[in-house]
């Protein structure tokens, strides 16, 4: 017994500096060497081992540990590919057995993914040619369906790592791309007719009072011919959006900017018929394509940062249907009532149904947030929107369902935010008051010069609205957030949109999770007494029907196939058992295996006993993420608590980062946490929580910032509002010092840019705007707001996280 | 003074065939991806690769 720990512990220690040859994940976990090359896992392996029988191995010569961590599937995952009502939905064509299909893979990330990816005839003949848009991260394949299937073109895929996310709604991508397109064509047209606006309007610019008349004459009818498409193409989106706000009684920002431009046009096009003046074209146009620079820019930031954690992608979209003796794929909105279907363990139940099987285990984490799945008993009903855990269910539906009744649930309250809808953001609460005072003082002006000289009325209130447009106000939060999503991207926090930033910056307590947040998500194992293979396997058996964190590193650490179980029940805080091959399996605490509980509080250790033999136990080293303690102090009073759902027995050791300020709780329900943080928000605290996904949803949607922690950025919590990369968790006093300059940086261009507003307007107020004025004032105040920002948040950050 | 006219009717001409070309380019997908074709031209030929092994 003592032997085999020291052996253990020596071989974790010969490894524990090895990284991954396939993924670069430090390797601790297990025993996984080939070719004297280590492996964090048996995943990693296997795609090494595909690789090299293949003469593949250039794949690691372009950048070094390209591959992507995964865990393997079974093989039929994508078997329901083959069904053809299934494959002609997602073959791009498919004539006389050449096939084309587009997969969309979102763990693309570098030179080496794309080089392996358009070898994929080398792995498989059938496969005739493959292209990847590196861009959007898809692979176009063309393949010969005679000699190989869709599913199987999925399957190879995904036995690489590069497993592809299919989405039946996937016509809705191209109509995507093509919005894109939509604005930078748009940018482009301002930007032409902008320029030779300008071009045009030099004989203005330069004064020349002598030029022949007539080409003046000519040139303002350019101007107003050049200008038509900037105010109908260009400058649609600013009058749909402005009147979509009218209707529904609100103002936003680009109310202001519609009237603006609007008032522009008309004034200019009257000025320029009546001969009255050039108008003010060039600023029209100049406003516009600045506008347009900043959506577009705003466009690019969210893109590189895409929350490409698409919820659609885990709906199931096919299931496996009983028809008479057979199990046939299905697609889902096929089903009908009374159809019997099969749902597998991590698979998500399409449709309210009947539960025919003895029991399942259901986690509804997706629906309520509420982690801990529910044991449901046959006869019982399921919702939609559940996903099995452990075994396979059968059940018989009760009602038709469709992928939006789906997406709709998903969309639930559950998971907006309790105050999102009454949280204006800061850039929504200026605009509305600027569009208020901007029209009062309009008003004032107009009431002012009526009694002064009347005729004046029309030109100086045009005047007041024209340059009130809050171009540069309009662009200081896109350039603001938008650097500041991009920097902090680059540093491994992935937040959903911008307003997250504005919400980080008042956060004033932070509560931690412990499991996978605190400690390191990779925990060294070690078995502690007498076992036999065959009895481990029944014990993996067992654990990997629990969805606990160290049940599902047990069942990690054992490598073999699991047996199918006939009977499961978890015991909430103390563990689980199972009847394998008719032999009763306990794994848990020492008391609920019947054992004595070792004194030391060293380790977390999960017994293990069968048909009341006592085995012995599992000690897992839960590992402190590098940096935690430094973090902690520099976080100082913020850190209000550390909740964790697991045992105490790590309690001696978290004191030793933990300050006595901070509330240490454990054997924490989700719930429980989900009360604790209600609970400092009652208090009038803005909490940000730090949790490490799907356990914690509860706990993360309460949160004002809730923050999934992850080693693999894969993860999806629907509920959380940013991810961050468990090797960066040590910079979070950073990321947060960095939102409140973020905060501050806006504040101050909000400022500039409302100076050169009132610059502007106690020009038109006094009636002494000129079109020169206007076309020097506009495009000054918007590059120098853009200027500004991107300047100084780039700076912040540079001095911040260097 | 019309020869102004004129040329400025040239011009426009000549600047609109260019937006008239980017709108084309654009549309032609060439601005997809303007990553993957600058490393892909590095990768070397697979038949190369495979008499140097064979």
């Amino acid at each position: 017994m003592q032997s085999d720990q020291l052996a253990v512990e020596a071989r974790a220690k010969k490894q524990s500096d090895a990284l991954c040859y396939h993924c670069g994940q430090s390797c601790k976990e297990g025993d996984y060497l080939t070719d004297q090359k280590s492996f964090c896992c048996y995943g990693c392996k296997t795609v090494y081992e595909i690789l090299n029988e293949n003469n593949l191995c250039e794949y690691y010569d372009y950048e070094a540990n390209p591959g992507v961590r995964f865990e393997i599937d079974n093989d039929d995952t994508f078997a329901y590919l083959d069904e053809v009502r299934i494959s002609e939905k997602i073959l791009l064509y498919n004539i006389n057995g050449m096939s084309r299909v587009q997969f969309y893979i979102p763990v693309i990330h570098c030179i080496s993914c794309i080089w392996l990816l358009e070898n994929l005839n080398r792995l498989n003949a059938g496969v005739i040619k493959s292209e990847v848009n590196f861009a959007k991260k898809t692979v176009l394949i063309d393949f010969n369906s005679n000699q190989i299937t869709l599913g199987k073109v999925a399957a190879l895929l995904a036995s690489t790592g590069y497993k592809p996310l299919i989405n039946l709604e996937a016509e809705a991508q191209p109509k995507n791309r093509k919005y894109d397109n939509t604005l930078v064509l748009q940018l482009a047209i301002a930007g032409f007719c902008f320029g030779n606006i300008m071009l045009l309007s030099f004989p203005e610019y330069l004064g020349i009072d002598h030029a022949d008349e007539k080409l003046k004459q000519v040139f303002s009818y350019l101007n107003i011919f050049l200008a038509l498409p900037v105010v109908l193409y260009s400058g649609r989106d600013y009058f749909i959006s402005a009147w979509k706000s009218f209707r529904q009684k609100q103002v936003n920002i680009d109310v202001p900017i519609a009237v603006g431009i609007l008032v522009l046009f008309v004034r200019s096009t009257s000025d320029i018929l009546l001969q009255q003046g050039p108008g003010y074209m060039d600023s029209l146009a100049g406003l516009v394509f600045f506008l347009l620079i900043g959506r577009w820019f705003q466009n690019k930031t969210y893109e590189s940062l895409a929350f490409d954690r698409d919820y659609k992608s885990y709906f199931p979209l096919a299931v496996y249907k009983q028809v008479g003796e057979e199990w046939k794929a299905c697609i889902i909105h096929e089903l009908k009532k009374g159809d019997v279907i099969r749902i597998r363990n991590k698979e998500i139940i399409p449709a309210d149904s009947l539960l025919l099987s003895e029991f399942a285990y259901i986690d509804y984490s997706f629906v309520t947030g509420e982690a801990n799945p529910v044991k449901v008993i046959a006869g019982e009903l399921v919702y939609a929107g559940g996903r099995v855990t452990g075994q396979s269910a059968r059940m018989t539906i009760v009602k038709e369902t469709s992928q939006s009744h789906l997406t709709s649930l998903w969309n639930n309250d559950v998971f907006s935010k309790p105050d999102r809808n009454n949280y204006k953001s800061l850039i929504d609460r200026v605009a509305k008051i600027f569009t208020w005072s901007v029209l009062g003082l309009a008003l004032a002006t107009g009431a002012y010069w009526y009694w002064a000289d009347a005729e004046r009325v029309w030109l100086i209130v045009t005047a007041v609205l024209m340059v009130a447009c809050p171009c540069a106000l309009a662009l200081a939060a896109p350039f603001t957030y938008g650097s500041m999503l991009r920097v902090l991207g680059n540093h491994g926090l992935y937040l959903k949109n911008a307003d997250i930033i504005e919400t980080m910056a008042g956060v004033d307590a932070i509560v931690f999770d412990k499991t996978g947040t605190i400690t390191h998500g990779s925990n060294a194992i070690a078995w502690i007494g007498n076992i036999s293979k065959d009895e481990l396997i029944k014990v993996k058996s067992v654990a990997s029907c629990s969805t606990h964190p160290l049940s599902i590193l047990i069942a990690k650490s054992i490598k073999e196939k699991e047996l199918t179980l006939t009977q499961f029940d978890e015991f909430p805080g103390r563990g689980v058992q199972g009847l394998v091959e008719g032999k009763l399996i306990k794994i848990g605490s020492a008391e609920f295996t019947g054992q004595q509980p070792l004194s030391d509080h060293a380790a977390s250790r999960v017994y293990i006993s069968i048909d009341g033999d006592i085995k012995g136990y599992f000690e897992l080293r839960t590992t402190l993420r590098p940096g935690i303690k430094v973090l902690v102090e520099k976080l100082g009073y913020r850190v209000k608590a550390l909740l964790s759902g697991d045992s105490a027995a790590d309690e001696i050791k978290m004191k030793s980062v933990f300050q006595p300020y901070t509330t240490m709780a454990f054997l924490q329900s989700p719930q429980d946490k989900l009360n604790y943080i209600s609970g400092l928000q009652k208090k009038g605290n803005k909490v940000m929580m730090l949790g490490d996904g799907l356990n914690d949803s509860g706990a993360l949607k309460q949160s004002d910032v809730g923050i999934a922690v992850a080693d693999d950025t894969g993860v999806f919590t629907p509920s959380c509002d940013g991810i961050l990369s468990g090797a960066q968790l040590d910079q979070l006093d950073r990321f947060l010092d960095l939102s409140k300059s973020a905060l501050i940086i806006l504040k101050v261009s909000l400022g500039i840019s409302l100076l050169y507003n009132v610059l502007g307007l106690s020009f038109a107020v006094t009636g002494h705007l000129t079109p020169l004025v206007a076309a020097i004032l506009m495009p000054v105040s918007s590059i120098s707001v853009v200027v500004f920002t991107t300047f100084m948040v780039n700076l912040v950050a540079q001095r911040k996280l260097s | 003074m019309t020869i102004i006219i004129l040329l400025i009717g040239i011009s426009l001409t000549i600047a609109l065939i260019f937006l008239g070309g980017f709108i084309w380019s654009m549309k032609s997908g060439q601005y997809d991806d303007t990553y993957g074709p600058s490393v892909r031209m590095l990768f070397d030929d697979k038949s190369k690769k495979k008499s140097k092994k064979s």
